[in-house]
């Protein structure tokens, strides 16, 4: 144990997530000995990030406005949207550039064991983009856990009277891997989802 | 297949240890609390990823590590593959082969096998379900390895259903019976798909292993038995085999059937009544069920019938047929035949059994025994002897 204001720095760094006891100790002398303008800046960082960022009001991604950049792109398909769980997938499938509809994001997965239900997702809000008929295709890109899954199943059923296309994304092997060393979950699933091969 | 070393590193009382091993027989005797088990323990590890003797992994590191690691050479026809397994209790434990690359553990399994004989073994006759269950999916999983990750999946869906129902029960006596049940739906779905899965793997094992059973409880008590197994599942008994669909599929659907009729019971409960995890094996002697019938002397030989088959169908499923060439590279990695344990078992047993088993064991290609006292190995195992005092293990013969 340190003296009162160290260990203090210590054990909030030590809360964040992927930081152990021992990074946070590390972490915490890093900014010890540093330049107090460093240190002064990031803390200028943390709090402008809580004050500024929002949530975009259309799809919950994180948003410097009251809509997020991707909402605000009218050369974005509003007919098409990808439901994710976190702010963090909409990044991951940006970097794809494959994408050119909208996103929602869910704010996490339907985890019991978490106390994470239907209401605490945004949910409701989905259904309410959905309830005018301009959107045609509802694509599921939850993760491929067993919560992810579930969140996947559910929002399946809540829209399939809604009639409109509902995918989920592909599961499948890694691109530039060999077959031989595929466990045989993804195996599995990859021969599940097989295509044909149009030649 | 056999074990050609064993390396363990903060396992146990052991700080560190080598032990050199031969195809054959090889006893291990030394004084009670001196490191025999924990050896042959560790080599159930390297086939399991599981103690027999202890559910966590806490224990198996010595005290004041931080982790444990265990190393096994082993052969299988001409093929010799290292296994590296790192116990990091609380975290992942991490796992290598032939030096290589970091691999998951699940990988490790199939490439050591292993049947264990153990005094614990009297729990599968006179234990709870619990010991039965558990027998099967460990045999279930030696067979396809790939069903572990089935089983965990089934486990991890069953927590969350069992916290939604216990959130439902919560819900209904605070505000009296308003309860959101939408997703209860999407969550038996879930459970019947790895549910049904697990259900087709068993039933298909029990009836593989019902006439190896019998065959081994005859050659232990002649006359004694018939011995006999029969599968109790709470969702009831699957669809005749002629029905549509895969096993896997049959299962599922009456796995389901069955949570829908439960779901009344399971709302007041908070629990999931049905599913492979409340399902037993009855084991019979004669007309009789073993539990609360057999004497400690027919317990015995039922629980020795049920590793017998064990190994007897192991070893028939083996891509390794006696009489042809050994597993080429490449043919896959269930080759060769399982490794025998003897961990401390025939002290248990009167001269008869003892007798009995050891002839039956004896021929394995490779068969590891413990013992407290050299007077308690039957002569017919003969073979290397190792002396294990004070955490050193020495070969003496």
């Amino acid at each position: 144990m340190y003296e009162g204001v160290v260990q203090d720095l210590i054990d909030e760094l030590g809360r964040l997530p992927g930081v152990g006891p021992k990074s946070a100790q590390r972490i915490a002398f890093h900014i010890l000995q540093a330049d107090p303008t460093d240190v002064r800046r990031l803390a200028h960082a943390l709090t402008e990030v809580k004050a500024k960022v929002r949530f975009c009001v259309v799809c919950g991604n994180v948003a410097q406005d009251e809509r997020c950049r991707v909402c605000q792109d009218p050369r974005r398909d509003p007919a098409v949207i990808c439901v994710v769980e976190e702010s963090k997938d909409v990044v991951a499938i940006e970097r794809t550039r494959e994408f050119r509809g909208r996103y929602h994001v869910l704010g996490g997965a339907i985890s019991p064991i978490e106390g994470v239900g239907p209401d605490d997702l945004r949910i409701r809000e989905l259904l309410g983009r959905l309830a005018d008929g301009s959107v045609t295709e509802l694509i599921l890109a939850t993760d491929p856990n067993l919560e992810g899954e579930a969140t996947a199943t559910y929002l399946a059923r809540m829209v399939k009277p809604m009639g409109l296309k509902v995918t989920r994304l592909a599961s499948g092997l890694p691109v530039g891997g060999d077959l031989e060393y595929a466990d045989e979950v993804t195996l599995g699933r990859a021969f599940e989802g097989r295509r044909l091969l149009d030649v | 297949m056999y074990i050609s070393h064993l390396s363990l590193a903060d396992f146990r009382s052991y700080p560190r240890v080598e032990v050199a091993l031969d195809p054959g027989v090889t006893a291990l005797i030394g004084p009670n609390g001196q490191g025999k088990t924990n050896l042959v323990e560790a080599v159930g590890y390297l086939a399991t990823l599981g103690s027999h003797r202890v559910s966590g992994d806490g224990p198996l590191v010595r005290h004041g590590a931080e982790r444990a690691v265990l190393r096994g050479a082993v052969v299988a026809g001409d093929r010799s593959r290292l296994l590296e397994l790192e116990i990091n209790p609380g975290r992942a434990n991490r796992a290598r082969i032939n030096r290589s690359a970091q691999v998951r553990p699940r990988d490790l399994l199939g490439i050591l096998r292993t049947v264990l004989f153990a005094p614990e073994d009297l729990a599968l006759v006179k234990g709870d379900p619990a010991e039965r269950r558990r027998f099967l999916d460990e045999l279930v999983v030696a067979r396809s390895p790939r069903m572990a990750g089935v089983r965990g999946d089934y486990e991890r869906v069953l927590k969350q259903r069992n916290a939604l129902l216990k959130s439902a029960v919560w819900a209904r006596r605070a505000r009296g019976g308003r309860v959101d049940l939408s997703t209860l739906d999407v969550w038996d779905q879930h459970l019947a798909r790895a549910g049904g899965e697990l259900l087709a793997a068993r039933w298909d094992l029990v009836a593989t292993l019902q006439p190896l059973v019998g065959k081994a409880y005859e050659q232990l008590a002649p006359g004694g038995g018939p011995a006999t197994l029969e599968y109790r599942g709470t969702a009831g008994e699957p669809a005749p085999a002629g029905a549509p669909g895969s096993g896997r599929e049959r299962f599922e659907s009456a796995l389901l059937a069955a949570l829908g009729e439960a779901r009344g019971q399971e709302l007041e409960r908070g629990v999931t009544l049905v599913g492979p995890h409340r399902d037993d094996l009855l084991l019979g002697i004669g007309d009789l069920p073993a539990k609360g019938y057999a004497s400690h002397g027919e317990s015995w030989s039922l629980a020795l019938a049920l590793r017998l088959a064990s190994y007897d169908l192991l070893r028939a499923e083996s891509p390794d047929p006696p009489g042809l060439p050994p597993a080429q590279e490449g043919e896959g990695r269930r080759a060769g035949e399982p490794v025998l344990v003897l961990d401390d078992v025939f002290a248990e047993l009167d001269v008869a059994r003892r007798q009995r088993l050891a002839e039956l064991v004896a021929p394995g290609e490779q068969v590891l025994v413990t013992a407290a006292v050299p007077e308690d190995v039957p002569e017919v195992l003969v073979g290397a002897r190792f002396s294990v005092h004070g955490g050193v293990v020495e070969r003496v013969s």
